[in-house]
């Protein structure tokens, strides 16, 4: 965090971050069954994670961290257990998280975690979101259901050892 | 409204954290005879609070999250004081209002309620402290009332503003000495219970916290009566241990003395017409339920 900074025009320009530590967020939208589709969505959720698990380089380390309501938990939240939106430094773990994907975020919850995030870490954001996308992701699926997010899951396996992962240099926003 | 909506997607469970899952297995969403006595055996809706030590305002919140008759279908709006510092640890919906505003919002917020859910019961319940209710936003409080707008006023009230060092406020006693208000107040304690009774109330309560079957009964009466009828109002004695130079043992006791018949804070109700034949209706359905459930167990044992 130390020698970034915000640079003039879109963050989204910046190269990727090394994914070493990929964390995916599911959100109240998916962690609660609060219909049969979200149940549905949930376990689609699961299946895409496994298969990051089972496809990712040796030394990277997904995890699956819930983010069970908005309440503003601070200080008692326990950042490696659940995440709290409102404190987006607490939510990428102060910048040592390369990249994240939002999942069953609520609108106004992911437009300012998203917004923030962007600005203050070179974090890459992925938003799987269920309406028409996040223009503050870097990375935005639109109409997230069940069947893309199985998709992605195939195609993250399919994929598996083509795709290599940039070097760390790239991370703090240096074009060359 | 039934437990059965509050439920984890069975595939994301296992990293759900613990108070969730608890929440989900035995919290009291669903119960119908829900009380204080429910607390020690199942979970409560308040995590860990951020309030003193011994504050007597984390009694409250116990008692009266024990006892709301619909939590999962209630909203709690809040203001600004130490009550908000509570709330991001409640597991009920909860809105923080601009401070004083408290009231205008439940006002729409019970109104939007009634359109989007026309077919079930929703429950608002304002829960501030006694700047928000009785001095900043005396006026939205008053007009709710006027308005009858159909949910229930709570005030801690701790007769200062507490979190910001000890100010005077309108709930103060005549001639206390408050940190910030070393001259003392110069004029009596504002008689918001009568003014809410003069301003439209059906049901009001002046007490403490000290019982909590008490703070039950008033609170299930209060919401009961908010939904059927009109506004009701509650003002609880919750004293500020460090404010009023006492220990964390001594809230407890500081609310037995302040609730001795002759004190400010003994116990004083008023119930209107209509209210009092709600209540009447309501305690001989629970009679019958309680035979049924009687007659019932007596039939399974034999």
């Amino acid at each position: 965090m130390s020698d970034y900074r915000v640079l003039p025009g879109p963050e989204h320009f910046l190269p990727p971050a090394a994914a070493s530590m990929g964390i995916c967020l599911p959100n109240p939208g998916v962690l609660w069954a609060w219909n049969e589709k979200a149940a549905k969505k949930a376990t689609a959720v699961r299946h895409l994670f496994n298969t990051l698990v089972e496809c990712v380089q040796p030394g990277q380390k997904p995890m699956l961290i819930p983010m069970p309501d908005y309440r503003p938990k601070y200080p008692k939240i326990n950042p490696e257990v659940e995440i709290n939106p409102n404190h987006p430094n607490l939510t990428i773990w102060h910048n040592r998280i390369d990249c994240c994907m939002f999942i069953g975020v609520h609108c106004h919850q992911a437009n300012l975690s998203l917004k923030i995030i962007r600005g203050g870490t070179s974090c890459y954001t992925i938003a799987m979101c269920a309406q028409a996308g996040h223009e503050d992701a870097m990375l935005s699926f639109r109409d997230a259901s069940v069947e893309k997010i199985m998709k992605l899951a195939d195609t993250v396996k399919r994929l598996k050892g083509t795709v290599q992962p940039r070097l760390a240099s790239a991370k703090n926003g240096v074009s060359s | 409204m039934s437990k059965e909506r509050i439920q984890i997607s069975e595939a994301l469970y296992d990293i759900m954290p613990s108070d969730y899952q608890d929440l989900v297995k035995s919290a009291t969403y669903g119960k119908e005879d829900r009380g204080w006595k429910d607390i020690g055996t199942s979970k409560e809706l308040i995590e860990q609070h951020s309030l003193c030590a011994g504050c007597p305002e984390s009694m409250a919140f116990r008692y009266i999250l024990a006892s709301l008759p619909n939590p999962e279908d209630t909203v709690m709006v809040g203001s600004t004081g130490c009550t908000s510092l509570v709330f991001p640890m409640v597991a009920v919906h909860n809105i923080h209002s601009l401070f004083g505003n408290q009231n205008a919002i439940a006002s729409g917020l019970k109104r939007a309620l009634s359109v989007r859910f026309p077919g079930r019961v929703k429950d608002v319940v304002v829960l501030a402290g006694d700047g928000a209710t009785v001095d900043i936003g005396l006026d939205m409080t008053l007009q709710a009332w006027f308005r009858q707008e159909k949910f229930t006023t709570i005030c801690f009230d701790n007769e200062l503003y507490a979190n910001t060092g000890g100010q005077e406020s309108g709930l103060m006693q005549k001639g206390f000495v408050a940190k910030m208000a070393p001259v003392g107040k110069l004029f009596d304690k504002v008689r918001l219970p009568e003014i809410a009774r003069e301003s439209g109330c059906h049901y009001v309560v002046n007490c403490t916290v000290s019982k909590p079957s008490l703070v039950e009964k008033v609170i299930r009466n209060a919401v009961h009566i908010a939904r059927e009828i009109g506004p009701t109002y509650l003002q609880l004695y919750t004293p500020c241990i460090l404010e009023i130079g006492k220990n964390s043992m001594e809230g407890l006791q500081e609310m037995r003395d302040s609730e001795k018949p002759t004190e400010r804070f003994a116990y004083k109700e008023y119930v209107s017409e209509p209210a009092k034949q709600l209540l009447a209706e309501l305690a001989a359905k629970d009679k019958e339920r309680k035979a049924a459930a009687k007659q019932l167990a007596g039939q399974v044992s034999a």
